[in-house]
């Protein structure tokens, strides 16, 4: 199914298609930015695809994707190293968040299901890595892209261009920042609570420290080696 | 003659009829909605973003308080996504042991939509009746995992354990006793699927109650016939799912088309909507009960005869047995490090999606070699279907937005996650 799939889309598409790479069963493309909008249009009104509906679209961040917290690799005559690196996800601050953008950190991910031809299909679109974080809006593809969109960018920060009314959605009125966004602490940077005095609720920086019970840690494990191996030769 | 302009109304966040915190922001022209405009993230808690702080396992507690009133269902798009990735497979008896539970979820969920939907649109008695009922299912979820209803009972590789011998009895007290009190526990002599298979053949009759109080009652059909009509075209475009999509006419069940657990070896059928309007996608939930009646039944049989294991022996994602665990070192080291460590899962990506009771609940996992998922979207069907509001109401009167909400059968655990 998906190697039919992936035929017809590399002869349709040929450059628009920047990477095709299938796992469990599932195939992944690679869009530009540029080309978003097109190739979404295309495989929802080409007849081999019909991509009628759009399943779902997200927001990922990337940064500090298979960065452990917990260094396992080294050990010395008293153990393990038992450190907790900082820097581990949702623990450092908003404060001392990276200036530096690294490449390919942020993408679009949307799931596309053809009801059709019964398949399945997952498009990635990175954002530029630099400028502003803008990636084309698929809202005159799907109405449904509305919703989805709102929420990747009250999330992430990611801007859709060509979104006629880009609010946030899920936070509270009147939030500041992208809590999604790896360099977002978990636990937030305010915290509300009734002034009795003022007669009304104020922010406050948050008082709780942050706690990591079970750290992030990386393994390669060798049963899925030969997996592993695959993978990188179809990226 | 004095202007006369159109003016905005604040729907909730505090209102019976909002399913919860849904604030609705109306402009009406007289009693003609012009705009709807729904704020949601009201109960927002960031699920996702606590995954991503946790190992894998932690957050199948997180699954049941997403749509909490079809809990198991999200925990089934979950272990879902975590097992396609690690490329395992739960046993058969956990399949099947799955797909029934699904079905009592279905019917839970159902059974409470029906309930709050009768109520806001006036038919009070629904509402007690659904509740008698669930109460049952309740009781199998209590049986099986505990809790009533935050379960918990789905793991990567099975299910948490086997389904109990025994019912739980319902002790003496001032009010039951004796005959009484023989009375309710008489399902409960037996084991669990014992008890369901008794409610099984109860059930029927009881969906057979439900329609004579609604199908044909006039004010019911005034209420709902007509009302939110969707075209198929709109629906796909508008991303439903679930009976949602399958009310406006289109036939499509992952149950069927993308079959998981063990609905390719059950019979059962899909209903499908004809007009798109309030009142089919009711009928379409009424059959599904039915139906969801007809794969328990199959379920509780093939489950009687067909005992063996429940979860998949590979100590790398499930805990040895206690007695192992005692005796032998390397079951003892299994334990340890997966209830501190948990198990890590390989560099990729996988979504996994379920026919849960409101549509397709899929789980997009993104892992990155470590024991918790580095990115984790949850793809509710509410979301997807209270977006499309503003279309639905437009042009209506006020009193149908109430319906609209009602058949969107919305819930607001998952579409704020």
């Amino acid at each position: 199914m998906n190697d039919s799939l992936e035929k017809k889309l590399k002869s349709h598409f040929g450059d628009l298609i920047t990477s095709f790479v299938t796992q469990h069963g599932e195939l992944t493309c690679e869009v530009a930015p540029e080309n978003w909008q097109q190739v979404c249009q295309t495989l929802r009104d080409d007849a081999q695809f019909s991509f009628e509906q759009l399943i779902d679209l997200c927001g990922i961040d990337y940064l500090t994707f298979g960065e452990s917290e917990w260094q396992t690799e080294g050990s010395t005559s008293t153990g393990f190293s038992r450190a907790i690196n900082k820097n581990g996800p949702g623990r450092f601050s908003w404060e001392d968040r990276e200036t530096e953008l690294m490449d390919k950190r942020f993408a679009v991910v949307v799931h596309l299901l053809s009801i059709k031809h019964n398949m399945r299909l997952r498009l990635k679109c990175f954002t530029p890595d630099t400028g502003v974080l803008a990636v084309p809006s698929l809202i005159d593809v799907w109405s449904v892209a509305d919703w989805f969109e709102r929420e990747a960018f009250d999330l992430f920060g990611i801007i859709f261009v060509g979104h006629p009314d880009l609010r946030r959605i899920l936070t509270d009125y009147g939030f500041v920042g992208h809590p999604f966004r790896k360099d977002f602490p978990l636990i937030g940077n305010v915290e509300v609570r009734y002034d009795e005095e003022k007669g009304r609720v104020v922010y406050e920086p948050v008082s709780i420290e942050p706690r990591v019970t079970i750290p992030k840690t990386v393994r390669k494990d060798a049963r899925y080696a030969e997996n592993q191996e695959q993978l990188e030769e179809d990226s | 003659m004095s202007d006369i302009k159109n003016y905005t109304i604040n729907f909730g966040p505090q209102h019976p009829a909002a399913h919860g915190v849904l604030r609705l922001i109306l402009e009406m022209d007289g009693e003609v909605i012009v705009h709807a405009d729904p704020h949601v993230g009201l109960l927002h808690r960031g699920t996702e973003k606590l995954a991503e702080s946790k190992p894998f396992n932690h957050s199948i507690g997180y699954m049941d308080r997403l749509d909490y009133v079809s809990m198991m269902c999200n925990e089934h798009g979950y272990v879902k996504s975590i097992e396609k990735l690690l490329n395992i497979e739960a046993p058969i008896r956990a399949q099947y042991i799955r797909t029934m539970f699904d079905e009592v979820t279905r019917i839970l969920n159902h059974l409470m939509w029906i309930g709050t939907h009768g109520l806001d649109l006036g038919a009070m008695t629904l509402f007690l009746y659904a509740f008698r009922e669930r109460e049952y299912l309740m009781d199998c979820y209590e049986a099986v995992s505990g809790a009533r209803m935050h379960a918990a009972y789905y793991r990567p590789g099975g299910v948490y354990r086997d389904l109990p011998d025994y019912m739980p009895k319902h002790a003496e007290s001032k009010w039951t006793k004796g005959k009484a009190l023989k009375q309710v526990n008489s399902w409960r002599e037996g084991s669990l699927l014992d008890f369901l298979e008794h409610f099984t053949d109860y059930f029927p009759e009881k969906i057979a109650e439900y329609n004579t109080l609604l199908t044909d009652n006039r004010i019911w059909k005034q209420r709902t016939v007509n009302i939110g009509i969707v075209s198929p075209e709109r629906a796909l475009q508008l991303g439903f799912t679930g009976p949602m999509l399958r009310g406006s006419g289109i036939e499509w069940d992952l149950r069927k088309k993308q079959t998981y657990a063990a609905y390719d070896k059950l019979d059962f059928d899909i209903p499908v909507g004809v007009n798109g309007d309030s009142y089919d996608r009711y009928l379409v939930r009424m059959e599904e009960m039915v139906q969801s009646n007809k794969i328990i039944k199959q379920c509780v049989k093939w489950l009687k005869d067909n005992p063996g294991p429940v979860m998949l022996d590979d100590y790398k994602v499930a805990p040895p047995n206690r007695e192992a665990m005692k005796n032998d070192m390397e079951s003892m080291i299994h334990h340890f490090k997966l209830f501190t460590e948990g198990y890590t899962v390989p560099k990729g990506e996988a979504y996994a999606a379920v026919e849960a009771p409101k549509g397709e609940f899929g789980v997009y996992l993104v892992a990155d070699d470590s024991n918790k998922p580095f990115r984790m979207k949850i793809r509710a069907p509410g979301f997807a279907h209270i977006s499309a509001m503003n279309e639905m109401v437009k042009g209506s009167m006020l009193a149908d937005v109430v319906s609209v909400i009602g058949t969107m059968d919305i819930v607001f655990g998952e579409i704020d996650r």
